[in-house]
């Protein structure tokens, strides 16, 4: 299989590896994919929580090269965006950047999905934080 | 005229898909085909294929030596038990000629079939061992027009093809008691090196029964494709080459029950006579590399770091 030069640097110089304390009340944890299925994505965000901007993101991947250049880009692109505008990053444009062939798409859509979760995960943790702050006054 | 006699066939699931393939075609013009399953091992139940053969099994093709996981089968023990129900036994022996001694006499094989290339011979030819005497085993022609090889396959035959391939089978053969403790050892050097820096790493069927150029290991955590990036000026395959096309785990592994996260995991290493000790080396040193890369890379192996148990993970399947 021929790679596109952008996913040869990342899968050779992969951006932002690593993990963050999940239990952070400002870490978003977003892990989807398999092993059976050969892509697991873990991706998180750490959010401002006075401007709702990703200051941080980290990510590691099991899958093809494909995925784990998805999934580095996808955290180039977060950092320094706000949750709604991380909300905005479609598969597509990933595919477009990364010039995926079409039988590596779904690593695209992986990547899509993980920022979602991700996301999804801090705004869950937000809204329990509100409730359990408001319920202690 | 075995057509009258039955039409099932038996084989095995981690065969070829020249074999495979063939089956599923003659499975639509009315044959019946069993599939045995392998053990963990990867070798096939002699037990299993005891009970499978009927009153209407013409035909077990089980290969000789699998082009995946190098297992080799009991040859010899599945003729036998072919004879004693008056079934014939077709061998694919592409992997094994050259590398093991093959002697259809003593295996009691009635049909077998090679390729020049896997023996350092000529790309294009192929030959098929067709028993003729206790049984003479009778061959449909495939093709027409003239009736050469005994009307077996008419046309021209292919000289230069022909003499190669005797050619390489002769080096093969005399360099065969040297050459296989040569493959071996260096076979054996590279398993050491990787499990001796790498924890968690699996070889895939029996090493009991194996071509001595053979390894097939699972690299856990690791996904078989990005490793194979990592190390592309090493010519490996992830599953095997015949199946590339396709982006499914390896079905051999599969058939030996390995989770499909260990399928998706797995290299081949095939050594060959122009392989030095050198290179071994080289390989050794860059796969360990680029595993421990990777393992970095990846959230099963600080998962399973962690002491999760991945298996009682709910995965959101894709």
């Amino acid at each position: 299989m021929a790679y596109s030069n952008k996913v040869l640097d990342h899968y050779n110089n992969p951006r932002n590896v690593g993990s963050m304390d999940r239990n952070d009340p400002n870490v978003g944890t977003g892990m989807v994919g398999a092993p059976e299925c050969g892509d697991v994505m873990k991706l998180q965000v750490k959010v401002n929580p006075e401007t709702g901007v990703i200051e941080d993101a980290k990510f590691k991947t099991f899958g093809c090269g494909s995925a784990i250049a998805s999934s580095s880009l996808a955290t180039e692109w977060l950092r320094g965006k706000t949750v709604d505008e991380a909300l905005e990053i479609k598969n597509t444009d990933i595919v477009n950047e990364l010039s995926l062939p079409p039988v590596k798409i779904h690593c695209s859509v992986l990547a899509e999905d993980a920022i979602k979760a991700a996301i999804t995960d801090y705004k869950n943790k937000a809204v329990t934080q509100t409730v359990a702050v408001a319920s202690t006054k | 005229m075995y057509a009258e006699k039955g039409n099932h066939i038996i084989t095995a699931a981690t065969e070829h898909k020249a074999i495979l393939d063939t089956c599923k075609r003659l499975e639509k013009h009315g044959i019946r085909v069993t599939y045995l399953p392998v053990q963990t091992n990867g070798l096939v139940d002699l037990e299993m294929l005891k009970e499978a053969i009927t009153d209407k099994t013409i035909l077990i093709s089980i290969m000789y030596a699998n082009n995946e996981i190098g297992v080799i089968q009991p040859m010899a023990e599945i003729g036998k038990i072919a004879k004693a129900k008056g079934v014939l036994v077709h061998s694919d022996a592409t992997q094994a000629v050259g590398k093991v001694p093959v002697n259809v006499i003593k295996d009691n094989i009635d049909l077998m079939s090679m390729s020049g290339h896997k023996i350092y011979g000529p790309k294009g030819v192929g030959a098929l061992y067709v028993r003729r005497k206790s049984p003479r085993v009778q061959i449909t022609a495939q093709m027409d027009g003239g009736g050469h090889e005994r009307g077996m396959r008419s046309g021209t035959l292919n000289v230069p093809g022909i003499v190669g391939l005797g050619e390489a089978c002769a080096i093969c053969n005399a360099d065969m008691p040297t050459e296989s403790k040569r493959m071996a050892y260096l076979r054996d050097k590279l398993r050491g090196k990787l499990e001796s820096e790498l924890d968690e790493v699996y070889v895939n069927g029996t090493m009991e029964h194996r071509l001595p150029n053979n390894l097939n290991i699972s690299f856990a955590y690791v996904e078989g494709e990005s490793l194979l990036m990592g190390i592309n000026d090493i010519a490996v395959s992830s599953g095997s080459a015949c199946t590339s096309a396709t982006l499914e785990p390896s079905y051999v592994l599969k058939a030996l029950g390995a989770g499909d996260d260990l399928a998706h995991s797995s290299i081949r290493f095939g050594l060959g006579r122009f392989n030095t000790e050198e290179e071994v080396d080289y390989v050794a040193a860059k796969v360990i590399d680029v595993v421990k890369k990777l393992r970095e890379l990846s959230p099963l192996y600080e998962m399973a770091k962690e002491g999760i148990d991945l298996s009682k993970v709910q995965w959101a399947a894709h």
